[in-house]
Parts: structure tokens; C-alpha cells; sequence
């Protein structure tokens, strides 16, 4: 019988932890380090791709992305190196999908055939905005106009490109988001990841915004416009909304965050990544160490850079899968909720929600409407309430 | 037994922070009373929300040996009295079972209105009086200044003054001799029969209800089989003894002594305070006069934030209740808020030393309705209903007029800040009664309605004149007024926990105040939801919460789902300490705050 992760695939998540510099908006795990000993970071991802094979054996892999930081300015053979070492651990995908994360810099564009040659065939590049002032403001050490070049030169080299931008930008309207937008849509890119400006903490934006010196932040209410004209541009263009900031035409989605997203199997490697195991029949949460030399050693002297392993229970894992398959506009499987949950929704719940307009409910499936997808935050704390 | 002549009984007099319990532990301290290492900040306040606020809630007694320069040992009894005005009435009784007092007052800050109203009550139960001047070691000390003042807002000689030191120590020697050479000793007669006054008594989990009584005449022994002579209760004292301040038996207690006693008493309520102890068998002729029962004033709805704890919640109020006669409680249901009980306090610090207790003792997470006064009700037929609660209010066409309580208001304030006290009287619809001056110093007298004053304010006499006014009142009666019950409703239903009673020409500027505090104290759902404020079906004033626009995680994969987890479990448990209304959620605090007031 088929383990319920199958419906969402497996994955193979390896994290690049270094960064040119860090941005003041990101809280992914990113460091910047003078100089990168290659050779060695090189052993340790390979004998991490070892270890969490010998552990999983017999799976398909679906798809393999390169996060970070940056994994762009990995040298291309640590990337031919890990590949290769992957074909041999696991049956792959006929059209298994291997995304790297690219920052838009000419330095970076010269390595773009190198990574295609080692195997990669989608980047998701960080463009972020398209004018220089917002770039600067953003802590982006591209300029627009490299920015445009990089993603031309990945356009003609990878079959797959997606690039990201950043709106409701300090200082944004409507109106300059919906030029920017417009110019974006004409890069002709199959895949936008457009996401809101968000303030997290423990960020250099956190702190100035917790000090009240973050001036030009967009009004909930505009954001919420911005947000529908996204949705209503991208569609136009053909580019429809799959996931709450990800839009894709036919069969361009990522495969690999769909597995986050439809509550596959997912292995991470690298300092600080996560995963989502199914071993015997248990779902198992798995972290490796945060800190790049902290992670490097602890591969090198105990052989496996995880520092976290825990079982997670059935509750944990519905309201992980509600979470994450309400923000795709396929909807989320009723009947694999409730044998996580061990019980369905409250229906009361689920009549107010769709009366709200929030949710469309069938007896198979839960979908989020637009309305809802952007208050999704609101509609889980309801769906996942606990009965009092 | 200890000789009439060598023993003094006394109490202090003094407003909040101006050394009472600091000089109480000097006393202690010096005379050996307490062994050095057992002595701890304010002896005598056994309750640690006492010890928090440096307030004292119940009466304490404490007996102190001095070896006066007379070369004789000299008994020291002091009875520590409640400061707060709250507790007004209990100092009253208290100051009835000693012949003298200390008044402190604080050197560098002069006479407030609390400690006015305590030296008035030591004046009326014919006390002796010494002044004593504390923290005169601090910079900003004015002793000449304060002594005039207490000559002439008092009326008392203040020439003698004692000046002290709580915190350092200085000059305790003195005001021990002044107690043993300017205090009168009690009298009293030792062969006539037994009459002792109940001072005040509490419950003990381990001893029942401990009973602290000063004996006028007689003596009472271990084992003496006594009577009440108005609950007419009889008891075989079990334990006979005196606070030092920790107990310890003693045989017996004559005339002028002050001590407790245990009597398997179950509990507070079958004593009263006032009350004369006689014997069984030999009854004195007539009894003291006794007092009235303290009766609360002020009234709030308390409700578990759980329903599961109500009985819990009973129990614990139950527990309170054993050692507090003035609290009282009853059950209520709400609407909005579910099973709770109708509480009754003798002021809010009485009402919110409660509360404490409640959540902190017992561990009862409680939602606060409005503190309400008691209404009278003159119904068209005759009868008269008092109101406790505004949801409890009658059908208008069977009323035919409402009363509320009023009191009388005194508050001495630095003379910058009485442009603003006087506002704020007068916007709570207050009458001016008095206006004197006193050095740079505002005495204002005001006749005001209680319920103005219930909720919030002496915060916003604090607040107006940056912590330098004092404020004390006692009730004077009633007086009908133009007085209607305003509901709110949230989302088109009606919220009773959030009704009130208010006068009418103040019910459109309450209404709009209360339906904006309401807008930001409710967060935004996912449709809109208007709230009013209306006098029977008539609407005064209307806000609109918008609709939840956005509220979505921008980024959210593989990495982040534990993280998004947790701040959704976090948030899920925040949603536990709001109440579901109809399709609204409102937070708890949102009961209380909506009622404060900005200006």
C-alpha cells in the first residue's frame, strides 16, 4: 500500500549557508565568510548525501533544489560532484527537477552553463525589484540593469528559470507596483515568486522596525490591494496563482515545493536544513546543526550533521499539512487530514468558513477561495482551533 | 497579668508610604521583641499582597515589653490598622479598643486626605495623639512646615512632635518613651465580670477562627467557658495568647491586655466585630455598644476564564469569604461571559486584593466585569428595587424613578495641579462642597456620584496631578438622578457583561468612548463588525471594525513548517483568552478596558 507521503513525492533539500552579504529583510540561515575552504565543505555534503541515502534506499527521487544563502556561488564542481553522487543512491524522476537559487550578479551568470553542464536545469533567481533605488534599499548588491542581463544570459541557458521579486516595498503604491509588475510579466519568465515585504525579527529590518525607524511600510489595507492585483495580473498573463506568492503556467510549477506544500517526503542537508521523513510508517522531523563550521565538524568527527530527530504526531501532522496545502489553489485532501487528525474538521467551522466565502468545501477536498488564501493565517487559527 | 499602669495600648495613623509599618518594625525590632534574625520588611503584614503593596488589609495586634527609663517594664500594645480608605470603617473599630495613637506623617511631604480621615477617627474615639515626623533625614524634609500644617488642617498641638527616622532609626528611643509617658494607661476593673470587645478576628486553616479581643473589665483564663453577648455563641476557649507577633499562650488576660483566643470557631461569620466576650456563667451587665457590619459598595461580575473552573472558583470564594465577612458573592450568568458570581467589595482595592487573591492563591484565570454600585429602583407600584448589576435592570415602563449613591469626596492637592482636579470633579458630575487652602496645599470637598468614582477615578486623579494628590470619601446617601442603562452591541447582539448604568446627559460622550475603545480592543475578523452603543432600542453611537484584509505568511516551505507550527499553536492559544460572542471573539480585557476613560 501506498505511504501517505507518496501523493507528495520526495525531495532532496541541500542548504549553501554563505552569502555575499546579508540582506536586511532575510531570516533564512545565511552567513557571509571571508574564505570557503571548497574542497572540504565539498566532503561533508557528500558524505551527508551517504548517509541520508543508505537511510532512505529504494526511493524515486522527484526533484532536488540548491537554497541558501547563496548556492549560486558554489564552485560548479562541488554541484557536479554532489549530483553525480546523487544519480548513484537513487531512481530518479524521468523529468526529475534539480533548482538552484541565483543571485542576478555578471559574476554568477558566468558560472550558469557550469551548473546546467553539472545537471541543474531550473534557477530561481533573486532579482527582487527592478529599479536601482529599491534594489539599494533592499540591501541588493545588483543593480537593475545586471540584474536584466544575469537573468537573460539563465534565460538562454536553463530550460526553467523563476526569478523573485519583493513588493509592498517601503514606500510602494499601487500604481508603482502595478509598472513593475506589468515590466516583469514581459521577462517572460514561466514561474514568478512574488512575495510581500515581510518584517521578521532577529533581521536588520526587525530591529529598526522595533526601534520605530522603518519609515514608508505599506498599510495593511494596500497591501491587501496590491496582493488582488497581483492575483488578477499573473492570471491575465498566464501566469495563475498555485500557491499563496507562487504563479507558474501550465506544468511550470516547482515540483520540489509542491512536495513541501502536498505534504511529501522531503531529506535536508547542509547547515540548518529541515526534513520530513517516513520511516516505518512514522513521519520524522529532522534538523542539522545551525552554525556552518558547527555543522562541518560535526559531519567530519560523528559522521551526520543532524542534531534533531523527532517523531511527529498525527495532529502535528494534519495541521502541518492543512498549513501548507491550503495555500495552494489545489486545495487540501480531506480524507489524508483526517486519517493524520484521526478526526474531520468541525463542520460548524467549515459552514461559517465557506459562508464567509473563505473556503469551498467538497466532500473530498478543502479549497481556499482568494479571499481566504489571504487571510489564510485567520482561516487555519479557525479550522485548527481546538474544541472548547 | 500585667499592672493597669504599665501597659499602654495604641495604634498609628498614617497615610499609604509614609513609614506606618516601617516604624512598626523599629518598634519590634529595637525592644527585642523579635529576634534579629527572624525580623523581615513589614512584621505585620502576614499576607503577601500586604507586603507587595505596602498596604495593610487586616487589623494586626502586636505586644511589645519596654523597659522605660522609669526603670519599669512597660507593655506595648499596638494595633496596626487598614490605611486604605476601603477599609475606613475596620480602622474605626480597631482605634475603639486602644486609648492613643501616633500619627505619622512623612516630613517631606506633609497631611493627605487618608491620614485627615484616620486622625478624625482617632479624635472621635477621644485618643491621645503624639505627632511624629518621619524620613526627616531625607533633603526634601520641611518638619516646621508639616508641623504647622498638622496644627492647621488638624487642629492638633504639634508643638511635641517626635522626630524620627523609620528607615535609620532614629529617634524610635523617644517615641517609645512618649508612648509609655504621654499615652494614658488603660482602666479597667479586675474583680468586675468578664467584657472584653471583639477587635477582629480571622480563620486559620490549622487553629479555625482566631478571635483578637481587648479586655475592659475581668479576666479571662485557658478553658473559661464563654459567651457573645449578640450572636449569643458559647465557646470553651481552647487557647488563650498574645501576638509578639508570632503567637505565644499566655494563662490569662486581664483588664486594658490585648490577646487572642481559639474557641472552635468554624468560622469568621459566627463572630462580629464589636461584639462582648462575657462568661458563660457571670455575664457583665451591659454590653459595648457594638458596630455596624461593614457593608459593600461596590460590585463586579467575576468569571472564569475556563468554565471548568467554576467550582473551583466557588471553593476558593468560599475560602475567602470564611475570613472576610464584607465579601460577598452570588452566582450570575451571562450571556457573554457564561457562569461567574456577582461579587461585593467594600471599595476597589477591596476588589482588586480579591481578584489577586483569586488568580494568585488559587490559580483562576478571572474575566472582570465593570465595577457597579448599588441602585435604588423606585418602581410606579411602591417598591423599591436595588440594583447590583446593570443587566439586571427592570422593564422601563414599571419604573418610575432611579437613586444613586452619593459621597462625599475629600482631596488635598498641590496648588498647580487643582485646575485639573476640579475639571475632573465636575465632569463626573460632582458638586463643590468646600474649597480651603492649606500653605500651597488645596483642600476640595465634593459631593459626587459613587459610580463615578468606582471605576477609574482616583487613576485619573493620579494621573492629573502626577501622584501628588490624596483622596478619601465616605458615602452620604442617595439622591435620584436622570440615570439610564446604556448596552453595547457588538455585531447587532446585545454584550450584557458590557451594560452600564449612566446619567443621561453623559450617555452619548460614554457611548462614543466606549465604541472606540471597543474598535481597537477587538481585533479585526475576517467580516466586518459594527459596534453600538444604545439607550433602550435607540442607537447614540456607532463604530465599524473592518474587515481582516490581509493575514498570510508571505513565505512558507519546507523549513519553516515547524516554526510556522508553533507560532500557530501560539497563536490558537492566544484565541483561548478571548470569548466567543455570536460570531465575534472579543479579548477578556476588553470587559474592563472599554469602560476606561482618556479624559
Amino acid at each position: 500500500m501506498a505511504e501517505p507521503w507518496e501523493a507528495g513525492g520526495f525531495g532532496l533539500y541541500i542548504h549553501w549557508p554563505f552569502c555575499q552579504a546579508k540582506c536586511p529583510y532575510c531570516d533564512f540561515n545565511s552567513h557571509v565568510a571571508s574564505e570557503i575552504d571548497q574542497a572540504r565543505w565539498k566532503a561533508a555534503y557528500l558524505s551527508e548525501i551517504e548517509r541520508v541515502s543508505a537511510e532512505l534506499p529504494g526511493r524515486r527521487l522527484t526533484s532536488i533544489y540548491f537554497g541558501g544563502g547563496t548556492p549560486s556561488l558554489m564552485a560548479p564542481n562541488t554541484v557536479a560532484a554532489m549530483l553525480d553522487a546523487i544519480r548513484g543512491k537513487w531512481a530518479l524522476a524521468n523529468d526529475l527537477e534539480v533548482t538552484l537559487e541565483a543571485n542576478p550578479t555578471s559574476v554568477e551568470a558566468e558560472r550558469f552553463r557550469a551548473f546546467r553542464d553539472a545537471g541543474v536545469n531550473r534557477v530561481s533567481m533573486g532579482l527582487q525589484a527592478l529599479n536601482d533605488t529599491d534594489l539599494k534599499r533592499l540591501g541588493r548588491l545588483h543593480s537593475a540593469a545586471e540584474g536584466r542581463n544575469a537573468y537573460e544570459i539563465a534565460r538562454d541557458v536553463f530550460p526553467r528559470v523563476s526569478f523573485d521579486l519583493i513588493y509592498a516595498r517601503q514606500y510602494q503604491d499601487l500604481e508603482d507596483w502595478r509598472a513593475e509588475l506589468a515590466e516583469a510579466l514581459t521577462l517572460a519568465a514561466d514561474h514568478l515568486s512574488l512575495y510581500q515585504l515581510t518584517i521578521e525579527e532577529g533581521t536588520a529590518f526587525g530591529d529598526r522596525y522595533a526601534i520605530g525607524r522603518l519609515g514608508g511600510l505599506v498599510e495593511d489595507d494596500t497591501a491587501a490591494a496590491m496582493y488582488d492585483l497581483t492575483q488578477e495580473m499573473c492570471e491575465a498573463a498566464g501566469l495563475p496563482a498555485y500557491e499563496v506568492s507562487n504563479h507558474a503556467g501550465d506544468m511550470a510549477q516547482s515540483r520540489h515545493n509542491l512536495i513541501y506544500w502536498r505534504g511529501g517526503d522531503y531529506a535536508g542537508i547542509g547547515p540548518g536544513a529541515h526534513g520530513r521523513i517516513t520511516l516505518n510508517g512514522q513521519r520524522q522531523a529532522t534538523e542539522t546543526d545551525l552554525s556552518p563550521l558547527g555543522w562541518l565538524r560535526r559531519v567530519e568527527t560523528q559522521g551526520s550533521g543532524e542534531t534533531l530527530r523527532e517523531t511527529v504526531s498525527g495532529r502535528e501532522q494534519a495541521e502541518e499539512y492543512a498549513m501548507m496545502a491550503l495555500r495552494l489553489s489545489e486545495g487540501m485532501d480531506r480524507a489524508r487530514f483526517v486519517a493524520m487528525n484521526g478526526a474531520d474538521f468541525d463542520p460548524d467551522v467549515l459552514n461559517r468558513l465557506e459562508s464567509l466565502g473563505m473556503i469551498e468545501v467538497t466532500e473530498q477536498k478543502i479549497t481556499t477561495t482568494l479571499d481566504g488564501r489571504r487571510v489564510l493565517n485567520a482561516v487555519l487559527r479557525d479550522l485548527l482551533a481546538e474544541a472548547r | 497579668m500585667t499592672d493597669l499602669n504599665r501597659i499602654r495600648n495604641f495604634s498609628i495613623v498614617a497615610h499609604i508610604d509614609h513609614g506606618k509599618s516601617t516604624l512598626a518594625d523599629r518598634l519590634i525590632q529595637l525592644t527585642g521583641t523579635v529576634a534579629e534574625r527572624d525580623m523581615q520588611e513589614q512584621m505585620l503584614d502576614s499576607m503577601d499582597i500586604e507586603r507587595e503593596r505596602g498596604i495593610t488589609i487586616k487589623a494586626n495586634t502586636v505586644r511589645i515589653e519596654y523597659p522605660a527609663k522609669d526603670g519599669h517594664t512597660y507593655v506595648l500594645n499596638l494595633i496596626d490598622t487598614p490605611g486604605h480608605v476601603d477599609f475606613a470603617y475596620e480602622v474605626s473599630r480597631s482605634m475603639q479598643a486602644v486609648e492613643g495613637s501616633l500619627l505619622v506623617v512623612d516630613a517631606s511631604q506633609g497631611v493627605e486626605a487618608q491620614t485627615l480621615a484616620n486622625v478624625y477617627q482617632a479624635i472621635d474615639a477621644n485618643h491621645e495623639i503624639v505627632p511624629v515626623l518621619n524620613k526627616i533625614d531625607l533633603p526634601a524634609a520641611e518638619p516646621d512646615r508639616v508641623k504647622e500644617q498638622i496644627e492647621d488642617v488638624i487642629g492638633i498641638d504639634a508643638s511635641d512632635a517626635v522626630p524620627i527616622s523609620a528607615k535609620t532609626g532614629l529617634g524610635i528611643p523617644e517615641v517609645l518613651e512618649a508612648i509609655v509617658t504621654r499615652l494614658p494607661a488603660p482602666k479597667g476593673e479586675r474583680d468586675a465580670p468578664l467584657k472584653a470587645m471583639l477587635v477582629d478576628s480571622y480563620y486559620d486553616p490549622y487553629l479555625g477562627v482566631v478571635v483578637l479581643i481587648r479586655v475592659i473589665d475581668g479576666v479571662v483564663k485557658k478553658g473559661d467557658r464563654i459567651r457573645m453577648m449578640k450572636t449569643g455563641g458559647t465557646y470553651q476557649i481552647d487557647r488563650l495568647g498574645v501576638f509578639k507577633p508570632a503567637m505565644q499562650d499566655i494563662a490569662e488576660l486581664g483588664p486594658g491586655e490585648i490577646g487572642f483566643f481559639t474557641a472552635q470557631i468554624k468560622q469568621v461569620r459566627d463572630t462580629r466585630v464589636g461584639d462582648t466576650v462575657t462568661h458563660e456563667k457571670k455575664q457583665c451587665a451591659t454590653a459595648l455598644p457594638g458596630f455596624k457590619p461593614s457593608i459593600p459598595v461596590v460590585f463586579c461580575g467575576l468569571f472564569p476564564v475556563d468554565a471548568n473552573d467554576f467550582e473551583d472558583l466557588r471553593d476558593a470564594m468560599e475560602k475567602l469569604a470564611l475570613n472576610d465577612a464584607s465579601f460577598t458573592f452570588e452566582m450570575e450568568t451571562s450571556a457573554a461571559l457564561g457562569f461567574g458570581f456577582r461579587c461585593g467589595f467594600l471599595g476597589l482595592l477591596h476588589l482588586e486584593v480579591i481578584r489577586d487573591r483569586l488568580e494568585r492563591e488559587y490559580d483562576i484565570d478571572l474575566i472582570t466585569t465593570a465595577p457597579s454600585v448599588i441602585y435604588h429602583v423606585h418602581m410606579r407600584d411602591g417598591s423599591m428595587v436595588e440594583l447590583h448589576n446593570p443587566a439586571d435592570m427592570p422593564d422601563l415602563t414599571h419604573v418610575d424613578h432611579i437613586e444613586e449613591p452619593r459621597i462625599k469626596a475629600t482631596i488635598l492637592v498641590p496648588d498647580e495641579y487643582l485646575g485639573d482636579v476640579l475639571k475632573l470633579c465636575q465632569d463626573r458630575r460632582g458638586e463643590q462642597l468646600d474649597l480651603t487652602y492649606a500653605g500651597s496645599r488645596a483642600m476640595v470637598v465634593y459631593d459626587l456620584p459613587l459610580n463615578e468614582v468606582v471605576f477609574d477615578f482616583y487613576d485619573r486623579l493620579k494621573s492629573v496631578t502626577k501622584g501628588y494628590a490624596s483622596f478619601d470619601y465616605q458615602m452620604i446617601g442617595y439622591r435620584e438622578d436622570y440615570l439610564v442603562k446604556m448596552q453595547i452591541l457588538v455585531n447587532d447582539e446585545p454584550v450584557d457583561a458590557l451594560s452600564i448604568m449612566v446619567h443621561r446627559d453623559r450617555a452619548e460622550m460614554r457611548g462614543r468612548a466606549m465604541c472606540e475603545k471597543l474598535k481597537d480592543l477587538i481585533p479585526r475578523h475576517m467580516f466586518k463588525i459594527p459596534i453600538q452603543a444604545a439607550i433602550g432600542g435607540r442607537v447614540i453611537a456607532r463604530e465599524t471594525i473592518a474587515a481582516l484584509r490581509k493575514d498570510v505568511t508571505a513565505k512558507c516551505y519546507g523549513g519553516d513548517a515547524t516554526r510556522k507550527r508553533k507560532l500557530l499553536d501560539k497563536q490558537k492559544a492566544g484565541k483561548k483568552k478571548m470569548r466567543q460572542f455570536g460570531k465575534v471573539e472579543i479579548p477578556q480585557s476588553a470587559f474592563i478596558n472599554a469602560l476606561k476613560m482618556d479624559g
